[in-house]
Formats: C-alpha cells, structure tokens, sequence
C-alpha cells in the first residue's frame, strides 16, 4: 500500500519555510558558550584545567623522573637541578650478561653495547640502554634497563646469549680487535629482573613511553620541586597523582551522575508516590553527616578486599563507586525539580499524544532539557568529590601506596615538616596544585552556571 | 509550631533507626569479625571475646540488644563501664555498647571524654566562621567594588576551594615553624586551640562571606532600607539594626550545613593538631576496624546534625516573620 502525497505546501507555507532556513537561531550552548567567553576567570579556569588533564594524561610523555624512585638521602631534598636518583625514570627490566673477559677495550664494549641494543630491541621492539657494571675498572658485565616491562619470551635470555656470543665472535674473527688473552669472548646469561617504575601502565601508556624516549632518550629532569623523605622526585609525583586525583573524581562524578538523574528524573517525572518516597529517601540520607558513613563503608570493605578483587573490583574502583554513591543527592533534588516543571510542557504532552513511550519521553523529549544544568552541577560536584578523595587520602584511607594521591602527599608532607627543618616546599606545591585546580573547578562551575542559566546567576 | 517539631522528631528517629539498622547490617555481615586481625588468637580466648560482645547470639538477638531498649542478656555484669545487669540497655537507653577495640571502654566512655573536645573545636571554629564571614561580608558589601570588596571576594573564593588539611600544613609552616608564634600541636591550653579552630572554621568564613555579600547588596537596594535612610537614622543604625537582620537570613540558613561541615572537617584537623577528640577517635576506629565505635560516633553525629538542622529552622521563623515552620 502506497503512503497518500503529502499535502502540497501553501505559497505562504513554502515562504515561511524559506525564511525560517534563513534565519539562524542560536541554541542554549551557543548562547552559554558565548556567555562563557567573555568571562575572563573561567575562560582561564578552563584552559589551566585542559592543560591539567593534558598533562595528566600525557604523564609518561613527559620526561620526568619516576615518581618511584628513591634516592639514597635521609631527608627530604630541596629543589634543585640535579638528579639525585641513581638510575633514570625507566621501568627496570635488567638483563644482565658476564663476558668471561673483562672488556677493556673500549671499542669491544662499544661494539658489545650496539649488538646488545640491536638484538634486544629486535626481540622485545623496546630499546633499552645498556648500563655497563665495571669491576677494578674493567667491564665485566652489562645490563640493560627498558622502559617498561615488555612481553618477555621466557628464553629471550639464553638467546641472546647466543647471539651476542656469536656476534662478538664474529667480530673478533675479523681481526680488526685484539683481547689480551686472544680468542673469544664466552658471553653468559645472568639472568633478569624487573623493578617496577609505574605502580601500572595500561597499552597508551606504553606507547607514550615509547614515544618519550625516542622523543628525549634517557633524560630526564632534576628534581625541579624537591624531593620526598623517600627522595622521590615531588614534581613527577605531583603529575601522576594528578592521574589518581582526576580518576577518582571523574569516575565518582559519574557514579553520582547516573545515580543523581536517574532518580531526580524518575521521581520528577512519575510524581505521586514514587516522587514523595525518594525524595524522603534523599531527605534522609541529606540528615546524614555522610563522611562518617562514607569511612564506616570503607572501613567495612576492607574487610571484603579479598572477594571484591576476585571479582576484579580493585580497592580503588570500589573507593569511587563508594564516593559516586554518596554524592548524587543534590544533583537528584536540582534534576527532579527541573523534570517537575518540563512534565506539564506541551511537547511532552504532544509526545504522549502521538503514543510515546514513557522511557522515550524520558530519554529524548525531558533530559535533553535539563542538559545544561546537569552539567554545571556536574562542575560543581567535581571539586567536592576530589575534596573528598583528598580528604579520605589524606587520612589513610583513600588512596594506596604506591599510588600516589594529591590527598597522599599533603598527608606526606604534614607528616615530614618538624620545628627543626622545615621542608617548605613538600607542603607548598601540593598546596598550589590542590588549592589551583579547584579554584578553577569553582570559578568554571560557577561561570558555566551563570552562562547556562542567567536566572541562576549570583545577585 | 509543635506540629512542626513532632514531624520533625519523627523523621528524626526514622533516619537515626534508618542509619542504625544499615550500619548493623553492614558490620555484622563483615566477614572475619573484628577479633581476626594480626595476631591468631587462641580459640578459647576467641570464643570468650564473642560471648563477651554478645557475637555467639543469632543475629536478630544482637540487633535487639543493639537498638534496646529490654536487656536481653541475662548472666550480670559483664562490661567494665556498663552493668550487664541493667533492665534497659541499647540505643533506647543511650547505650552504644562496648568498643571493640579498646577493650575495658565503652563506646559511651570514650564519646563522653572527646566530644567536649571536639564540640569546643567546634563551636570556636563557628565563631570564627561567623565573626569573620560577617564582618567581612557587610565591609564588602558596603564597599562595594572597591579594593576592599575585590580582595574580600578573592580571599573567600581562595578560602573555598583550599582544602582544611592544605591551609593547615601552610598555616604551620608560616607560624607555628616559621615565627614561633603558636604551638604546631596539642591541647590543654586556650593557644592551642586558636590554630585548628582558626583552619577548621576558614572555608565556612569564606562562604558566610559571601551569603553575607550577597544577602546584604539585595537588602541595601530595598525601599524600607531607603526610608530609614531617608529618616536621618545614622548608617550604622541602618546597617547595623534594619539591614542585617534581613540580610543575614541566607546565612542563618547556611548554618545547618556549615555545622555538619565544620564537624565532619574536625576530622582532620583534630588528626593534623593531635587533638584527642571524637573526629580523632573515629578516624582510629576506622583504621582499627573498630565498628561499634565507628557505628557509635557516626550515630552521634547524625544526631546533633539533625537537632542542628532543626534548630536553625526554628531561628529562622524567629528570624523573618514572613516564613512559617508549615511550609518547610
């Protein structure tokens, strides 16, 4: 069965439509966003946040020390260009050869060096730097250090053994080098260690290692900020604390995301009795002085490490589901409220007429509307879940080492100043991060707010 | 008025057995218990330490003698602080139960010896919130966009987002370290009290700054404030007597909130200035899976937070006539 033509356009109707593609109205973001550029604190709040994240992500680009390696120092360092840390930023995987004859040619180790670097970097597609280990002066062994742990063939050791026998052989045949005893090297495989650098790399961090070192090689910054009492560098420390910062208050902003719209939106949008019996619910749980409950649950979970990892929830995941559960109450009230005055809108009316599902109404006719307001309390809640993080950090009960936190270092630092020495500068970057990054958080939400929502905005 | 508080208690109670129920919930479901920790300790020991804490019973008895308010254990004394023999016990009877950690207190004893600790802390970090906001918030609203207002509102957004426990480390560094000029920790003397309090009540000073800024410019701009002007009143009567008590109100109604923040922030502090009050205590409990404790003073502070809450609303209608308890 054919569908009937549709009704021929008017002249008027077809003029009207012609001049409504004319004109270009502006949308909510557009207006917002333009809102937004001419506030001069947020635009910079904005832009300090990109680079932020920038930074945090693109952490193992940057060549910064490890944010584990110690230092042999008794106490905290202040900042300096030198690099107090014995071995670089690498991940160490050492691959430790003997040559039964010392090298004491310098062009045999060169050449020892080079087929090494050659062969390792065929096998394991990272190149490594060889640390020569002199004895009396003389080389008697190499070891290879690489960025980070690759997938190791379990016999990749006796081959290269092997190889490098042969090609040093080989080179040795040529005659062009002379050992004092003459003859060949015998060239045997101590065996490999692996020294963790990152507490973890997922396959973007790898590459970024990668990158790294072709981009600046084995070098690597002094220690710019200072270091810990530990002697870890506090800049790099900083960077990748940012990374657990930011998750954390990223993934629980999201928990209370989901969680906070859900219920504002069902209970706003159902209304009756399923609104008065959750927002009694959130009435209740807003009495509740929620931080002592958040620890009381994370107290509890301690207790089900065990299992929550069988299952492949990590303490850190579980730490954020935990935080994401409890600070989705406002977001649920300023939702609701939102949804409560778009029920009665006439779209909506003209959706159910046309026999739209309830979900759909929902999903593509309410919440787009209440966007905008969702993401300026998105803005505001960031700050107050990373406050939180800091906080339970900094008590000991957030973040674990080696993960390093914002929270954990202000911990750290409170506990490393005494009256005899103080180690300023342990205290003061943390300070200026922390305190930076929700400024801006503050200035952006409040901005994004008063862009969003002129009648929202601060008298 | 009445029918409001009765509502109020009501809801009151709902959420203490709410919070109460949960928490049990949670900490008995725990596996291993509280007695599984560093050391194996000796069967016999174990099972006298359940029988003691009531662990032997089945769960719905326990949660019975938990909430109270009949004694159901029956064999006499059985606690240092508390008498086994006692008809009522439980949460009905203000009975918390025995710590598990600190095995010849109760959770009674211990909150009876730190929360005047923490409630002083408290109550003097409030201080400087309000003394501080106020006085800040009406100067800059007087002078507004001046030098004044512009340094006024940076130091309040600085003060907002800087953490307690950050303001802290800088605070000692610069005084306590740096000058010599207040004790970096303890307590016993009023001096040690001026530094926490100070760092406890900062970032709700900041935000008292600000309601105050804002209330005050909205109520300045009104006609009732212009008559009184207009009278030849003198400008701190207007400001002082007419302006304030309307301009304060989002302030008043602040103060719920900053209490229980002020309260759940003492937390740290009191760790940061070895201060031996409830925040501390918890945060050990925590740490030492100590869970009646912890249930305890998470209890607690429910409670005051709740009878803060309502307090404030009562001072709001004292406050501005125009509001009815009814409608809240």
């Amino acid at each position: 069965m054919a569908a009937p033509p549709p009704p021929a356009p008017s002249a008027i109707g077809e003029e009207l439509l012609r001049e409504a593609a004319r004109a270009r109205g502006r949308g909510l973001f557009q207006e917002a966003r333009a809102r937004l550029a001419e506030n001069r604190p947020a635009r910079w709040s904005l832009r300090l946040l990109v680079g932020l994240a920038l930074g945090a992500l693109l952490a193992p680009l940057l060549p910064l020390p490890s944010p584990m390696a110690l230092a042999l120092s008794e106490e905290p360092g202040p900042p300096s260009l030198a690099e107090p840390w014995n071995r670089g930023w690498r991940h160490r995987v050492t691959l430790t050869f003997r040559f039964d004859e010392p090298m004491e040619s310098r062009e045999l180790f060169l050449r020892a060096e080079s087929a090494l670097l050659g062969l390792v970097t065929l096998a394991t597609r990272v190149r490594p730097e060889v640390i020569p280990i002199r004895a009396q002066g003389r080389v008697t062994a190499l070891e290879l250090a690489l960025p980070y742990r690759p997938e190791f063939d379990p016999h990749l050791g006796s081959q290269l053994e092997d190889e490098l026998a042969q090609h040093l052989a080989g080179r040795l045949e040529q005659g062009r080098l002379r050992l004092k005893n003459g003859g060949a090297v015998a060239v045997s495989f101590l065996g490999a260690s692996a020294e963790n650098g990152y507490w973890e790399l997922n396959a973007l961090d790898r590459l970024l290692l990668d990158l790294r070192q072709r981009l600046f090689g084995f070098h690597q910054t002094g220690a710019l900020l200072g270091t810990d009492a530990q002697g870890r560098d506090l800049l790099s420390r900083l960077v990748w604390g940012s990374r657990v910062s930011l998750t954390v208050a990223l993934a629980a902003a999201l928990v209370s995301l989901v969680i906070g719209v859900s219920v504002g939106a069902v209970a706003g949008y159902l209304g009756g009795w399923v609104d008065a019996l959750l927002m009694r619910v959130v009435d209740v749980l807003y009495s509740i002085p929620f931080l002592f409950v958040v620890i009381f649950v994370i107290t509890l979970l301690h207790g089900y490490r065990a299992e929550l990892e069988a299952h492949g929830i990590g303490h850190l995941t579980a730490f954020y589901a935990v935080l994401g559960l409890f600070t989705w109450l406002t977001m649920a009230r300023v939702v609701r409220g939102q949804v409560l005055a778009l029920r009665h809108r006439e779209f909506v009316a003209a959706a159910r007429l046309v026999g739209a599902s309830h979900a759909r109404i929902l999903w593509t006719h309410v919440l787009p509307n209440v966007l905008g307001i969702v993401l300026v309390y998105l803005t505001l809640t960031i700050p107050s879940v990373m406050l939180l993080e800091s906080f339970l950090s900094f008590l000991g009960l957030g973040v674990e080492p080696p993960r390093v936190s914002w929270g954990l270092l202000a911990a750290d630092a409170m506990e490393a100043i005494n009256p005899l020495r103080s180690f300023w500068w342990l205290v003061v970057w943390p300070a200026v991060a922390m305190g930076g990054t929700l400024l801006a958080l503050n200035v952006l939400g409040d901005g994004l707010r008063d862009a969003l929502d002129p009648k929202l905005a601060r008298r | 008025m009445i029918l409001f508080l009765v509502r109020r208690a009501l809801w009151f109670l709902l959420t203490l057995w709410v919070v109460a129920t949960l928490s049990f919930v949670l900490m008995r479901s725990v596996r291993g218990g509280p007695f599984s920790g560093e050391r194996a300790l000796h069967p016999s020991v174990e099972a006298a330490l359940r029988e003691r804490y009531h662990l032997d019973w089945p769960m719905w008895k326990q949660y019975l003698q938990y909430v109270g308010p009949l004694n159901l254990d029956g064999h006499g004394p059985r606690f240092v602080g508390g008498d086994g023999s006692d008809r009522f016990t439980g949460l009905f009877a203000l009975d918390l139960g025995p710590s598990f950690h600190y095995r010849d207190f109760t959770v009674d004893d211990i909150l009876r010896q730190s929360l005047p600790v923490s409630l002083a802390l408290g109550a003097l970090a409030l201080a400087w919130a309000l003394i501080l906001g106020l006085t800040a918030g009406v100067l800059s609203a007087l002078w507004r966009g001046r030098a004044l207002d512009v340094g006024v509102r940076l130091v309040a957004t600085l003060g907002i987002a800087l953490p307690n426990f950050v303001l802290a480390g800088l605070l000692v560094l610069a005084l306590s370290f740096g000058a010599g000029l207040l004790p970096p920790a303890g307590w016993g003397e009023p001096r040690h009290a001026l530094l926490p309090s100070f760092v406890l009540g900062a970032p709700f000073a900041a935000y008292v700054a600000r309601l105050t800024r804002s209330g005050m410019l909205e109520v300045l701009s009104q006609d009732f404030v212009r008559t009184a002007v207009a009278k030849g009143l003198p400008r701190r009567t207007v400001v002082l007597r007419h302006a304030l008590r309307a301009g304060i109100l989002p302030v008043v109604s602040y103060l719920g909130p900053a209490a229980a923040g002020i309260l759940t922030g003492s937390l740290v502090v009191e760790k940061i200035f070895a201060i031996p009050g409830t925040g501390t205590h918890f945060v050990n409990s925590a740490l030492n899976r100590d869970y009646t404790l912890a249930m305890g003073v998470t209890l607690l502070y429910t409670a005051l937070v709740f009878a803060l809450n309502t307090l404030v609303d009562v001072a709001y209608t004292l406050l501005d006539p125009r509001i009815r308890l009814e409608d809240a």
